[in-house]
């Protein structure tokens, strides 16, 4: 009966007490999940086009945001600094194509992913010589500030950061649906030989893939860094992108952003309201409880292609 | 297809093909001359020539390992041959990259099919056009103006041919659901849907049964016959080689034994006492 209380009617009660307070969690959590959103995009996309779980996208966010940061110490104004981050991005997927792809083509995924944990390594211990170790502050300007709608806080950095995810998500959307590249991109991680065979260039297309990928990384970088400082453990994000995956689907971009919220919004929940019963900080663990749950039931998530194997 | 098409097709190509009506063919399409390609102590081709007409169907056949694919991969640019040269078109080429050899009207199929599983027929069919279709994939996103008249012009030449091959019903089905026959002509129409002139097929009827390797023969002999293309084909099944094509090359570990008319083929004593085995007649 005790238990009972703990988990189910308090909860349950506090809930119901303060209606206000509850939207704001859940508001609260829908802001974090944009940002876990943004990071799992950069896994998709390249899962998508190359059928590759990228272990160094967390690695890439972290370049990116070091980058940027180390640029604009050396006084370099914001959008040039973005524009040269941009621009190393681009050159480091014509070298990760020379160098890592090109010579692994047609090779089974497992080993491409392991290339991937290689590349995760390189870019954490290169943006680290290059830039420097410590912790440093992200500012491009994002106004930080908080008003009251309706009783809820709201905080414009969080908003800013859901519009920019929204903008990020509809374009990538209709770049991979309606456009001749985006079938490409498609056709290349279905089958290299068959792309081969139907004239796609695979080069082109894996560069321009990466290039993609190392813009979300970016904009993951600055939304990210700006929030929390740009710092080593801006790589370990991605470990957040994992739940969100397993439970959008790796496949699906609607599935990155509906998972993002979910895992958002079940945290923050959790965590004010069942965190007690449990004697707290169960944010730390609870989503990937959740994705046990999945990996048991749903494989594929909620929004992932249904995996049919014939016999 | 409108049913009245199908028995019309169908007696063209046995006009043609049956009844010993002579067949025209154009200038010289492919020319091969003495290719030769190695995998380590391996001799896959050994200085190989033949040359194929604009329009005519030619067979490559021979025991397993003669190297038929090797020389379909050396002819779209998956191989590059060390030695000799292919033209094509009347240009000589040394290196040829695959995109290349599709941009210049060569398409394949495969032994094992090589489909994009996870997408629809349509779409796999669409990647075949993908070259032809220019427009910056900014306007495409925007879907105005001439990009959306390009994907519409596009896909109603995919539904063209999508319609000769009879697969209406399954255009929006992921092909990795298909069976195994429907594949093997998805795979056809996306070769056919970037309107080549050159058309490679390996095995295009492997672990077809009776039925559908009919269907099969009946439909590269319209392909043939409608728009003009240039095929070459490998095939183990000998009555469908002998039935469609109109010159048979016999590989045999890497070297050219024969070549000639299906008939010729059938009477070479070479060709009998290495592959086709005794007589049995």
């Amino acid at each position: 009966m005790e238990i009972l209380d703990l988990f189910l009617f308090t909860p349950l009660a506090d809930i119901a007490d303060s209606p206000i307070f509850f939207a704001e969690v859940v508001i609260g959590g829908l802001l974090t999940g944009v940002m876990y959103s943004l990071v799992a995009l950069g896994f998709v996309l390249i899962y998508k086009a190359s059928g590759v779980f990228n272990f160094a996208q967390g690695a890439m966010v972290l370049f990116a945001a070091l980058t940027l940061v180390g640029l604009m110490e050396r006084a370099i104004p914001l959008p040039l600094a973005l524009i040269a981050t941009m621009a190393i991005m681009v050159g480091l997927a014509f070298a990760i194509e020379k160098w890592l792809l090109r010579p692994l083509v047609n090779q089974e995924q497992i080993i491409l992913f392991m290339a991937t944990i290689g590349l995760n390594f390189v870019f954490e211990g290169g943006g680290q010589i290059a830039w420097g170790s410590n912790v440093k502050k992200l500012d491009v300007g994002i106004p930080d500030t908080s008003f009251e709608a309706g009783g809820i806080l709201f905080n414009t950095f969080d908003l800013s950061a859901a519009g920019i995810a929204a903008v990020l998500v509809f374009v990538l959307i209709i770049f991979f649906q309606k456009t001749t590249m985006g079938r490409a991109l498609r056709a290349v991680a279905d089958d290299h030989q068959a792309a081969l065979s139907v004239g796609i260039p695979l080069r082109t297309i894996w560069i321009v893939v990466w290039s993609v990928a190392g813009f979300v990384a970016l904009v993951a970088g600055i939304m990210w860094g700006s929030k929390a400082g740009v710092q080593f453990s801006l790589s370990l994000i991605a470990l957040k992108a994992l739940p969100v995956l397993i439970l959008g689907g790796f496949e699906s971009i609607p599935g990155a952003i509906v998972g993002g919220l979910l895992i958002g919004v079940i945290e923050k929940v959790s965590e004010v309201y069942w965190g007690p019963a449990f004697g707290g900080a169960i944010e730390g663990w609870i989503a990937y409880m959740m994705a046990l749950a999945f990996l048991l039931f749903r494989p594929q998530g909620l929004f992932g292609d249904k995996i049919i194997e014939r016999v | 297809m409108p049913a009245g098409l199908r028995p019309r097709l169908r007696n063209r190509a046995a006009e043609t093909h049956t009844m010993n009506v002579e067949r025209t063919f154009g200038d010289t399409l492919l020319d091969v001359k003495n290719i030769s390609i190695s995998f380590g102590a391996v001799k896959a081709l050994d200085s190989i020539s033949f040359n194929v007409l604009e329009g005519q169907i030619l067979a490559i056949i021979g025991p397993n390992g003669a190297g038929k694919s090797s020389m379909l991969n050396c002819i779209n640019g998956f191989y590059q041959p060390q030695e000799g040269s292919i033209s094509y078109k009347g240009s000589p080429h040394h290196q040829m990259k695959t995109h290349e050899a599709a941009e210049q009207g060569i398409a394949r199929t495969f032994q094992n099919i090589a489909l994009f599983k996870g997408m629809s027929t349509l779409d796999n069919i669409m990647t075949g056009r993908n070259l032809m279709m220019k427009k910056n994939f900014l306007w495409q996103m925007l879907y105005i103006g001439p990009a959306r008249k390009e994907e519409l012009e596009h896909r109603a030449k995919a539904e063209e041919i999508i319609d000769f091959l009879e697969i209406e019903a399954i255009r929006k089905t992921p092909v990795g659901r298909l069976p195994y026959g429907l594949q093997k002509r998805v795979e056809l129409v996306r070769a056919l849907a970037a309107e080549p002139d050159l058309l490679l097929l390996d095995e295009p009827m492997a672990g077809m049964n009776h039925e559908e390797k009919e269907d099969m023969c009946r439909y590269i002999l319209d392909v043939n016959d409608e728009f003009g293309t240039t095929i070459v084909l490998i095939e183990h099944d000998m009555s469908v080689v002998m039935d469609i094509s109109d010159r048979v090359v016999v590989l045999d570990y890497g070297k050219k034994l024969a070549e000639g008319t299906p008939d010729e083929i059938r009477a070479n004593q070479d060709v009998i006492d290495a592959y086709l085995g005794v007589k049995h007649d």
